[in-house]
């Protein structure tokens, strides 16, 4: 999936984190995360995130969370939508999403 | 040969004593009509600093009744820094987030060891980061008075901010503009200091009555333009709630109370800080009704709830130490049965009786609870210091039935988890605890698991929720501390129950 323009998704409510998304320039994938757990939480963080654009077949933009310490499935939801959102998907893949 | 001279002839051990000097000899003021009636009152802290005598290395004192909105501790530890004292220790009933602007006075030696329940905000951060050379020392407030009782603190001046006194310095908080309740942190610091200058923004005729802190206690007075905005007694910790969440574990608690087998005519009860243990009142007012059972005290920080209920009847008298909001400063002034006392009385463990040796029921909160039921309400799951010891590990030991109220998870972060990051009251004196996810009971308190499950309460092992609320948030990673100790967490009983380490950055 080809992130083609500006997109967010999500709040900075307590337990839920906001996602911005970006078209790349030079084609590579940078992803800047800030979380108000990171201590405790950031490695795992990372890796939802690296596995919901994994599955979406994100390889390129620029992705930044803010997390206010939302829990993995809201993190999930929150960069699907976003990414679905500057790639100005209309045609769900409901199985990817899952 | 003079008679004294005599009289030490014949009886040497009474050569100290003096000849009569006259009838104002040792109370010249007296001479003076001027003098006689004022002789206290002085025109500015410096003043009254100079006249104290402290100096450096001495120790200080405040209280903490306006939380939020003191304006005494910063204004007068900036006017020592401008005096140029250096290396005092500062002895404050607690500090909370408006007393980050001592950082600098820390930083520049003004102040260079630290007394307190507890600390928030700036103040707290830069201590667990590693400010201070000497760790903070956090008691509890039962605790603090036992250690002026044994000499660990020596209070050399107290300056205590008081919303009324008269020109003797009789003080109450139940009256004047900036009203705050209960003086009863302050009647401690006035008792045990060396010496007490009062602050206040009105001086009212003499004699001021109700008399909480009493002129012969007194030194010294000033008079300022506020000593504190008791509006904001009720931000942070002692707000009232909306959360449904904190609601929900409050009517939780309510219904452990009602079936804990201590719901009877004349129990006693205390609410702890915090919102959904504040709020656990509201619901068993309906309780109350329905089964015909009146409590005879409640104690501690009084709320407007609480007052509520000793209003219509359902609590005989209020114990009172620190009134959380207006409502309770104005019950105070007007009810005969709403008792102003000291945390001496309140909570000391070496006093001769204290309130809450009698407490049938307290609810608490904690920041952490671990599968050993040790509670943690100090520092932060980061490491970093952001709460107060309070009355927690004092009345918890106390009560014939310790509950602990706190949501399973807060954003991201498990409450209940395997250790705790800092011990402040030990497991054993907690009974039960209620989440919002169910309810967990002590072990050593099977008569109170089989009265809950029988009454038909979520009960289950505290193992169960620490897996439930791990499952939902995933296991957090340690934090990592340096080997530097930057707080030390002392037991009622002075004794050592846990220290804080610096978190390694």
């Amino acid at each position: 999936m080809k992130i083609i323009k500006e997109a967010i998704a999500g709040t900075l409510e307590s337990s839920d984190l906001l996602v911005k998304v970006a078209p790349s320039h030079d084609d590579t994938l940078e992803i800047i995360l800030s979380s108000e757990v990171i201590k405790q939480f950031g490695q795992q963080i990372r890796r939802v995130v690296d596995e919901t654009l994994q599955r979406l077949g994100v390889t390129a933009g620029s992705i930044i969370i803010e997390d206010k310490g939302a829990l993995d499935c809201a993190i999930r939801a929150r960069v699907q939508t976003a990414v679905l959102r500057g790639a100005a998907c209309t045609d769900l893949n409901w199985e990817h999403l899952s | 040969m003079n008679s004294i001279e005599q009289l030490s002839g014949q009886q040497p051990q009474l050569a100290a004593l003096r000849p009569f000097a006259g009838a104002n000899a040792a109370t010249p003021y007296l001479a003076d009509p001027v003098q006689k009636r004022e002789r206290k009152l002085l025109g500015s802290i410096e003043e009254a600093i100079e006249r104290t005598g402290l100096q450096d290395g001495m120790t200080i004192s405040f209280h903490h009744h306006f939380r939020e909105g003191d304006l005494v501790i910063n204004r007068v530890v900036d006017t020592l820094a401008r005096m140029g004292f250096k290396n005092l220790t500062l002895a404050s009933s607690s500090l909370l987030s408006c007393n980050a602007p001592l950082i600098e006075h820390i930083k520049n030696g003004v102040i260079t060891q630290i007394y307190t329940s507890g600390m928030r905000g700036k103040l707290a951060d830069a201590i667990s980061h590693g400010l201070m050379e000497k760790p903070v020392q956090i008691h509890s407030h039962g605790g603090r008075v036992h250690l002026l009782q044994s000499g660990e603190i020596k209070i050399d001046v107290a300056f205590l901010g008081v919303p009324c006194c008269d020109v003797f310095g009789n003080a109450n908080g139940s009256h004047g503009k900036s009203r705050c309740g209960s003086l009863g942190y302050a009647k401690v610091d006035a008792q045990f200091a060396r010496q007490v200058v009062l602050l206040t923004d009105e001086i009212v005729g003499f004699p001021n009555v109700p008399v909480s802190i009493s002129q012969d206690r007194v030194d010294y007075i000033v008079k300022v333009d506020e000593v504190g905005d008791p509006s904001r007694i009720s931000v942070g910790a002692a707000r009232v709630t909306s959360n449904p969440r904190e609601l929900m574990i409050a009517r939780f608690a309510a219904d452990v109370i009602e079936h804990s087998g201590y719901f009877k005519t004349g129990f006693s009860l205390q609410t702890g800080s915090g919102a959904a243990s504040t709020a656990a009142t509201r619901f068993l007012e309906d309780r109350m009704v329905r089964q015909g059972i009146t409590a005879s005290y409640a104690l501690g920080g009084i709320t407007g709830s609480i007052v509520d209920l000793h209003k219509k009847g359902l609590i005989e008298t209020l114990v009172d130490t620190q009134s959380f909001d207006n409502v309770a400063a104005q019950s105070l002034a007007e009810s005969p049965r709403h008792l102003e006392v000291s945390t001496n009385e309140y909570a000391n463990p070496s006093s001769k009786g204290t309130y809450c040796d009698l407490v049938d029921v307290v609810i608490l909160s904690a920041l952490e609870i671990d599968t050993d039921f040790n509670v943690n309400v100090i520092t932060g799951s980061d490491g970093v210091m952001r709460g107060a010891s309070g009355g927690h590990c004092d009345v918890a030991t106390a009560a014939n039935l310790t509950i602990v109220v706190a949501p399973l998870i807060r954003s991201r972060i498990p409450t209940v988890v395997r250790h705790v990051t800092t011990v402040v009251t030990p497991g054993e004196s907690i009974d039960v605890l209620v989440t919002d996810h169910g309810i967990a009971v002590n072990p050593g308190r099977p008569e109170v698991a089989e009265r809950l499950r029988a009454a038909g309460l979520p009960v289950m092992s505290i193992e169960a929720l620490y897996q439930r609320a791990v499952g939902l948030t995933g296991e957090p990673q340690a934090i990592e501390f340096t080997e530097r100790i930057v707080g030390v967490i002392r037991y009622r009983d002075g004794s050592v129950i846990d220290v804080v380490r610096q978190v390694r950055e």
